[in-house]
């Protein structure tokens, strides 16, 4: 009976795995495919991201995801931290925390509407900068729910031993609190990272007109237009693999924050 | 000039409650001094202001002949030694050790050879490399202290030291405390909750309640000399009856005319200790306070009995402690009828609230 019922679940287990995985494995032999076709397997080749590293639009594309994941993930990890570490320290309001968690969970149509909204009342002009500023809006919210996790089971009391000892609130910073959260504020910047390098919906609202502010994400949907060609596969691999290994990292760092 | 510490009208509220109400003490130079009282009744907060890490509406903490009332806790001449330790989980024995000494800018090797003294006096020379969650309770709670005691603070706070270490080992380590108190030759200032942890360990305790002041004196004048019902029940174990305090005595209602000395008048409560009420067989006629009454319950503690006594007329009990060897087995059962017997000396009469 009991074997029975285990046999359902592995079943079950491998059908939603085999959902999950299937399309992207076949998207990625796809991408080794000489003739690209979608439909006709004619043999491994690498052609198509020779192809990738040589298009110009792709590569200034990738260049421009790249700056807009780094800055926007620095600036969201410093913001994001000290947001996290202010509101565990200082203050307890259900209001404050319904803010925090708004660009998470607000449709990011809503917010890429909203932001591009607020730009145009500033007259501001549209470009990566727009891109970047956007994408530490939703990033701090993430990596202020992760260290709050990180931060809500440690000992406060530590925070008053430093200053005890004679520590300045700096320093008291920089060699305790920082050190006790770290993986929390790694784990949240690794996210962050993630989360704006395959973020499309609000690059493409709050980029502007022109190639020169076009992101990856933005690229791949141009090309999407006229068909999916191998160069895209090949593309979506590498993000893909790129996503993975960073998750795979962040996951690694703090066990405790992804356990909950 | 005066090392100690000295509390003037501190009161401290939280809106609308009142934590701690002008309490005003003055801890001497070198004493072992324990803040005792039930949960809640602001010894903690008493401790913090001290340490800084809580400002009082009114009234000055001065340590050592300085005002620090406004001082920060990281300027302050004392150390804290937090109940769950606060250890540094990311620091090593060592590290967590020489903090406070980094702290105060001194030179490498001075700091090496101060973190090495402490560590071989606190028996942790073993275990310097070692992170706090590799140690065991008793070994935390000693880096805490070694980590507080390097900075040779004038004064010691300590906020219920061993309230996480199991029976046995508390009672080595109120000893340890005692005799390292006179070691180093500084304050100790421990709050507690376990008043025999008090006795033991103070010099002088003061009693809070309600965040107020109950009483200041030594492990000895409490006991023996309480001055409120409250003092008298939280410390040790007291027998209370009611009645009228009169000249010479209390006229507790069903029991008559119990005598003692006070110059109270009206309603009071007459107190007397358990270990000072003998049981006896036949009424003596010496002028001793002498209560008939039916034994109800016995607790054997080992070295001595707990005889629980249903005073004859009257609804309440009194609980007498006797020495096993020396109880006469056949007297104390269940049932048997007694005299409980005290001399009017160790009657305590005190105020009836």
């Amino acid at each position: 009976m009991r074997d029975r019922s285990n046999m359902g679940l592995k079943l079950h287990l491998v059908l939603f795995y085999t959902f999950l995985y299937v399309p992207i494995l076949v998207l990625m032999a796809l991408s080794f495919n000489r003739a690209g076709l979608p439909t006709v397997w004619t043999g491994f080749s690498l052609e198509w991201y020779g192809k990738l590293f040589t298009a110009d639009p792709i590569l200034s594309a990738a260049r421009n995801t790249l700056i807009v994941a780094l800055i926007s993930t620095v600036l969201a990890t410093i913001f994001g931290t000290l947001l996290a570490v202010g509101v565990e320290t200082r203050h307890n309001s259900s209001v404050l925390d319904a803010v925090l968690f708004a660009p998470m969970i607000i449709p990011d149509i809503v917010l890429a509407i909203a932001l591009l909204s607020f730009f145009t009342l500033l007259n501001m002009t549209l470009g990566l900068h727009s891109i970047i500023l956007s994408h530490v809006v939703f990033n701090i919210a993430f990596v202020v729910a992760v260290v709050r996790t990180r931060m809500r089971n440690f000992d406060h009391s530590i925070l008053e031993a430093s200053a005890d000892l004679g520590a300045s609130e700096f320093t008291t910073f920089r060699r305790i609190l920082l050190p006790a959260i770290a993986p929390g504020v790694i784990a949240g910047a690794l996210l962050s990272f993630t989360l704006s390098v395959d973020e499309f919906i609000i690059a493409f609202f709050t980029a502007g007109a022109g190639q020169s502010s076009t992101t990856l994400p933005m690229q791949i949907y141009a090309m999407i237009r006229f068909g999916v060609t191998p160069e895209i596969n090949a593309m979506a691999t590498i993000v893909m693999f790129v996503s993975f290994t960073l998750v795979f990292f962040a996951q690694r760092t703090d066990k405790e924050v992804f356990s909950r | 000039m005066n090392q100690g510490v000295q509390l003037r009208n501190i009161t401290k509220r939280y809106g609308l409650v009142t934590a701690i109400d002008n309490v005003s003490l003055d801890i001497r130079d070198n004493e072992f001094f324990a803040l005792l009282g039930p949960s809640g009744c602001g010894k903690t907060t008493l401790l913090r202001t001290l340490a800084g890490f809580e400002t009082p509406q009114e009234g000055q903490v001065i340590v050592a002949g300085q005002n620090v009332t406004n001082i920060r806790p990281s300027r302050r001449p004392l150390n804290l030694m937090f109940q769950s330790y606060a250890l540094f989980p990311h620091m090593s024995v060592e590290k967590n050790i020489a903090y406070g000494l980094e702290m105060e800018k001194l030179p490498k090797d001075e700091i090496a050879t101060r973190v090495a003294e402490v560590l071989e006096s606190a028996k942790l020379s073993g275990f310097a490399g070692r992170k706090p969650d590799q140690l065991s309770g008793g070994q935390r709670q000693r880096v805490a202290l070694a980590r507080a005691l390097v900075k040779r603070p004038k004064v010691l706070l300590l906020d219920e030291p061993l309230s996480a270490l199991d029976k046995k080992l508390r009672e080595e380590m109120q000893l340890e405390l005692k005799r390292l108190q006179h070691e180093v030759g500084i304050t100790f200032l421990i709050v507690t909750h376990d008043q025999e942890e008090a006795l033991v360990m103070a010099d002088r305790i003061a009693v809070l309640h309600d965040g107020k002041l109950a009483q200041v004196g030594t492990p000895h004048e409490l006991y023996e000399h309480p001055g409120s019902r409250f003092v008298a029940d939280f410390i040790g174990v007291m027998n209370f009856l009611n009645g009228n305090a009169v000249d010479g005595g209390v006229d507790v209602d069903g029991a008559g005319m119990l005598r003692g000395v006070s110059e109270l008048r009206g309603a009071a409560t007459i107190a007397v200790r358990p270990e000072r009420v003998s049981l006896m067989q036949t009424a003596p006629q010496d002028g001793r306070n002498c209560l008939p009454g039916t034994v109800e319950e016995v607790a054997y503690h080992g070295s001595d009995l707990g005889v629980h006594v249903r005073v004859r007329g009257g609804r309440s009990t009194l609980s007498a402690r006797v020495p096993a060897g020396q109880a006469d087995r056949e007297c104390i059962q269940p049932g048997q009828d007694v005299y409980c017997v005290w001399d009017a000396k160790h009657s305590r009469i005190l105020p009836n609230c």
